[in-house]
């Protein structure tokens, strides 16, 4: 089977199969998730497909009250912000997702360092359907 | 590795000039540029002859997606009246005409051109809310646009990251907000020149006239702390820890140094420049910092032989209160962590030892995306030829001062360091 291409493309199709993928350098081993093409540590271009565990902790966030018309779709607003934050996987890399699972209206009880759980949102229907990366309290 | 830069020859500014910075129905970027110019043209001491400008360097972001035009470096030569010199737009998000500065200064500094206009204009407030966010939204990173970040969800983000290293917490960004809006309200050309004090004086005064319950705020941060007077937008950033939607242009006449007399006998020089590019959220090692402000920085000191602790004032971009807390460390005014301490203590007031954003900042003089780098300058402009009225820092000997500018979230950064001689 050929190899999918390292690319944003792949990323997302990766995500409808409820798969959190990256990619790593097999020069230098670094890992990349977003994948990339080329190794940002030591430029080789010779890169694996690996699969994350979905684990990891909650590095910095946001309860987001004005948000593109996209999230609003989705019946937030000011009084019901969503949440969206940087998460920290177990592999030592980090992705942005949408928190899942905690109160937007409440961020004083939302804290960093919280451990989560890899959870994918699957909105919309047939062509026009999308995958959003989320991640939820464990 | 960052090697020691140089300039081929010496690079001075001569005018500078900006229109009101605000959101205007009936002026739009041609007439908000011209009035920039002719502001500018006044400045110039000795006079200038618009012929004698050999080219423009533009800054614009967004004109393409809010007004459905772009290539504004034609439309403004011919405003100007100084076509067929070329006209060159520039692009780096809110640090668009910073990056006109920049290609200004090499232009000269290689000897091709001696009389460059460098300049920024947008127009963003003929569009909603939503639409403007959607826009500014194209110089975010694709990832987090995706997961539903938006600019102020961003520095939101970076600001809890900060936080939790550091210890400090809204209540110190409240600190930026008071001091930017004290300083406005001395800035005639600022979006919102007054102070929080003369918002919650109208405020009560209009709640007495139409017989509504009267606010008893004690002070300003408990204002601030209200949360129907100050709104999140995306938490912990509320509605006065983001800069405004704006309309507005600005430039600046660069000369080359050895001509710089013909045309004022006060004129700055540009000592320093730096420029840095940065990774998305996801790939930074620490939120707490910007990397593309750090290497800027670290360029503009290097090419001026200056230190951080030798620049007296300076504009930084403060698109968000917890900007203006980072970048202060990042430029090395202050110690990573100890930003927000300097603030509280007044350090960066008008009348502190280091002030920062005399203008009011993004925050209240307003912020036309691309034209906030040259409107930067502007103020150091004025500043540093003690003719910032109301304003002007009371510090003697006032030689040295810089702009900081930010494009996106930190995707690209510029350092600009001034001296009078």
């Amino acid at each position: 089977m050929e190899v999918m291409p390292f690319n944003d493309i792949s990323y997302e199709r990766f995500l409808k199969e409820d798969k959190l993928m990256g990619s790593r350098c097999q020069k230098c081993n670094a890992l990349f998730v977003p994948p990339r093409s080329i190794c940002i540590k030591c430029h080789g271009t010779e890169m694996e497909w690996v699969e994350m565990k979905g684990k990891g902790k909650l590095v910095a966030f946001t309860c987001i009250a004005i948000g593109p018309p996209f999230m609003m779709k989705e019946g937030y607003d000011r009084q019901h912000p969503y949440v969206s934050g940087v998460v920290d996987l177990d592999e030592g890399v980090r992705v942005v997702a949408r928190i899942d699972g905690v109160d937007g209206s409440k961020p004083e009880t939302i804290k960093i360092g919280t451990p989560l759980q890899v959870e994918f949102l699957h909105r919309g229907e047939a062509d026009s359907s999308k995958t959003f990366l989320a991640f939820k309290p464990l | 590795m960052q090697r020691r830069r140089k300039l081929g020859r010496g690079v001075a500014v001569v005018g500078a000039g900006m229109s009101r910075f605000g959101m205007f129905k009936d002026a739009d970027s041609k007439h908000l540029f011209a009035e920039a110019f002719n502001e500018m043209l006044a400045t110039v001491d000795k006079g200038i002859d618009p012929e004698d400008i050999d080219a423009l360097y533009l800054g614009n972001f967004t004109n393409d997606f809010f007004i459905n035009q772009g290539h504004w470096g034609p439309i403004i030569s011919d405003l100007l009246g100084i076509t067929p010199k070329p006209a060159t737009r520039t692009e780096g998000a809110c640090a668009s005409s910073a990056l006109a500065i920049r290609e200004g200064v090499f232009a000269i500094a290689s000897g091709f051109y001696d009389v460059v206009l460098v300049g920024g204009v947008e127009e963003m407030s003929k569009r909603t809310t939503e639409e403007v966010a959607q826009g500014l939204a194209m110089a975010a990173s694709p990832y987090e646009v995706k997961v539903g970040f938006t600019f102020p969800g961003v520095f939101g983000a970076i600001a809890t990251a900060y936080f939790a290293k550091y210890g400090a917490s809204r209540e110190h960004l409240m600190n930026v907000t008071i001091k930017s809006h004290n300083n406005a309200r001395l800035n005639p050309k600022a979006q919102f020149n007054v102070s929080i004090r003369d918002i919650m004086n109208q405020r009560i005064e209009r709640a007495k006239n139409k017989g509504e319950p009267v606010p008893a705020w004690g002070d300003e941060k408990e204002f601030l702390r209200d949360h129907r007077a100050n709104p999140v937008v995306a938490w912990p950033m509320h509605l006065y820890d983001c800069c405004p939607i704006s309309d507005g242009a600005s430039c600046v006449l660069l000369v080359a140094e050895e001509i710089a007399k013909n045309f004022t006998d006060n004129p700055l020089y540009v000592v320093g420049t730096g420029q840095g590019s940065g990774k998305g959220l996801h790939a930074k090692e620490d939120l707490t910092y910007f990397e593309a402000t750090r290497y800027a920085a670290h360029e503009a000191y290097g090419l001026s032989g200056l230190k951080p602790e030798d620049v007296q004032i300076a504009e930084v971009h403060d698109c968000f209160s917890i900007a203006e807390v980072i970048h202060i460390e990042d430029l090395g005014f202050f110690k990573p962590g100890e930003g927000y301490k300097a603030i509280e203590e007044g350090l960066t007031r008008l009348d502190g030892s280091k002030p920062i954003n005399t203008s009011g900042g993004l925050k209240c003089k307003g912020h036309p995306v691309g034209a906030t780098g040259t409107g930067q300058l502007v103020e150091i402009w004025k500043q540093l030829r003690g003719e910032a009225g109301e304003r002007q820092v009371p510090i003697k000997n006032l030689r040295i001062g810089a702009t900081h500018n930010l494009g996106g979230t930190g995707g690209t950064c510029t350092f600009t360091i001034l001296e009078r001689r």
